[in-house]
């Protein structure tokens, strides 16, 4: 049996699979009920993508699958090979910043740092999403093809995500200093 | 979480006989209300069949002139669809004002459409619900009823339903296709979801062994003349105390056509047909919608935390009516 056919018909042990995270193949043995989230800390050391509520409440623990931004704590692994997986470790490297790390240093985007991994894959993918026309809720017209890179529509985009220190302005405007002049118009 | 096993539908087929031979199974879509019921013990499948790796048609013109949307289609790939933008934009907007981007992202509309309720009780195992234990009481009609419901409910429930997008899908007319063991048949998505009565723990009319194949959206020019609106506790991230979606067309100062639904406070999507009798072929003005609203409210049944939710869904839905309108009215 190959490996593809053991995640295709797993029983309740443990199963082999194999997950495509930030550009390399990481083969795992895993049940089915461990979450994205678990097999990216526990099993594979990738412990910058963040445990907060564990219940799909608070985005600390966004990473973005395919690109696009996903919550690993309801995200069964098993359900996301052949995944390409992204993580905060896979975004920039120490002394080589992604431009939005380093304008979340540079904007006080964080105090305790706890939520800023699921902030800045959240705010990567929310990015990728305005680029293809997704209008959002507070669009006043969703069949409209201009979008207003506005506070209000940042506010409304990246709502999945909590801060607790409360560290909303600096967030805001560190997703401004990285992207604005790409998406105001 | 106990632990489940876990299978992998290639197709249709494939996921019909594999809920008809493992005991115990539920189809898995993108697991953001099944996941964390599991996790909570209030979902105890043996067994998971992922569904979300079916071939699917995605978003199509159907040859009636409606659209057609896949049950796999993730909710941000809709509410971003051009047809449903141009043709339909309350369903944009439904799904929009419903969780959050990732959320959006990951959910089905299939899902969307099996999600269950938020009710606290529900979510607590040590509280007493018929819903999740069949005959053991509801503690929500006594308790902290804030998000609860106001129509529809009876002694044994009063949760709602949390979806965003059904709501929309209500006001829309919109059609439930559905693949099961004896082939397949269609439901209409306002008969698709069961008030509680006094089987509370029955939310739907899909059999466990039938799977929603797709919905159906009729051919509805005046749709693209529709909103959803959304009252809530705070501005984004949060289910609706009450929503509304609605379609209005009007020719020479009078309603020609009308569609009103309303979310966050019933066990269903609430299709507001009491409204749209009041409301069709009349002079379109604030006083007739206030008087449409009362009547869809009168039947209202208000608890000691959600009574304001009767006031609330009357004066959103003379509101959401009245921006319809416009200099119509």
């Amino acid at each position: 049996m190959t490996v593809e056919d053991e995640a295709i018909f797993s029983q309740s042990g443990k199963t082999r699979i194999t997950l495509h995270v930030n550009n390399t193949a990481r083969t795992l043995d895993v049940e089915p009920r461990v979450s994205l989230l678990d097999a990216l800390r526990e099993y594979l050391g990738l412990t910058g993508t963040k445990k907060g509520c564990n219940q799909g409440a608070c985005g600390a623990c966004t990473v973005l699958c395919n690109g696009e931004r996903t919550l690993s704590c309801l995200a069964l692994a098993v359900q996301y090979e052949g995944s390409e997986i992204t993580t905060i470790e896979g975004l920039g490297s120490e002394g080589r910043l992604h431009p939005l790390q380093a304008a979340f240093v540079e904007q006080d985007g964080f105090q305790c740092g706890y939520c800023t991994p699921g902030q800045i894959c959240s705010a990567i993918g929310m990015i990728e999403e305005f680029r293809t026309g997704l209008p959002s809720a507070i669009t006043p017209d969703v069949a409209t093809e201009v979008l207003e890179f506005s506070d209000e529509e940042i506010n409304e985009r990246m709502s999945g995500n909590l801060c607790r220190c409360g560290a909303y302005i600096g967030i805001r405007a560190a997703i401004r200093q990285a992207f604005g002049s790409e998406l105001s118009r | 979480m106990r632990n489940f096993s876990y299978s992998r539908a290639a197709t249709s087929q494939e996921a019909l006989t594999l809920i008809g031979t493992i005991p115990n199974a539920k189809f898995l879509g993108g697991g953001t209300n099944l996941v964390d019921l599991m996790r909570e013990n209030i979902e105890q499948p043996d067994a998971l069949i992922d569904v979300t790796r079916l071939p699917s048609a995605g978003i199509a013109e159907s040859a009636t002139g409606g659209v057609s949307i896949a049950a796999g289609v993730k909710n941000t790939a809709v509410a971003n669809h051009h047809l449903i933008r141009q043709r339909y934009p309350v369903l944009s907007q439904a799904i929009l004002f419903g969780a959050s981007g990732q959320i959006r992202n990951m959910a089905t509309v299939g899902g969307n459409i099996m999600q269950r309720t938020r009710c606290y009780y529900f979510y607590d195992q040590s509280a007493k619900c018929n819903k999740r234990n069949p005959g053991s009481g509801c503690d929500a009609i006594d308790g902290f009823n804030r998000i609860h419901a106001i129509l529809g409910g009876s002694e044994q429930c009063i949760a709602t339903h949390p979806s965003d997008m059904c709501v929309a899908l209500a006001a829309l007319d919109a059609m439930v296709r559905i693949n099961g063991p004896g082939g397949e048949r269609a439901i209409p998505l306002n008969e698709f979801h069961c008030l509680p009565g006094d089987t509370p723990h029955v939310e739907s009319l899909l059999k466990p062994n039938e799977l929603i194949a797709s919905i159906e959206l009729p051919s509805l020019p005046f749709a693209r003349q529709s909103l959803y609106r959304k009252v809530r506790d705070r501005a984004s991230y949060a289910f609706a105390l009450v929503s509304i979606a609605a379609a209005l067309e009007i020719e020479n100062g009078r309603i020609r056509n009308v569609r009103v639904a309303l979310g966050g406070v019933a066990p269903k999507p609430w299709r507001a047909y009491e409204a749209e009798n009041v409301l069709s072929g009349a002079q379109a003005d604030l006083e007739l919608f206030r008087r449409a609203a009362d009547a869809e409210l009168s039947h209202a049944r208000g608890f000691r935390h959600n009574n304001f939710k009767i006031e609330l869904a009357k004066r959103t839905m003379a509101s959401v009516l009245s921006e319809l309108a416009g200099d119509n009215q």
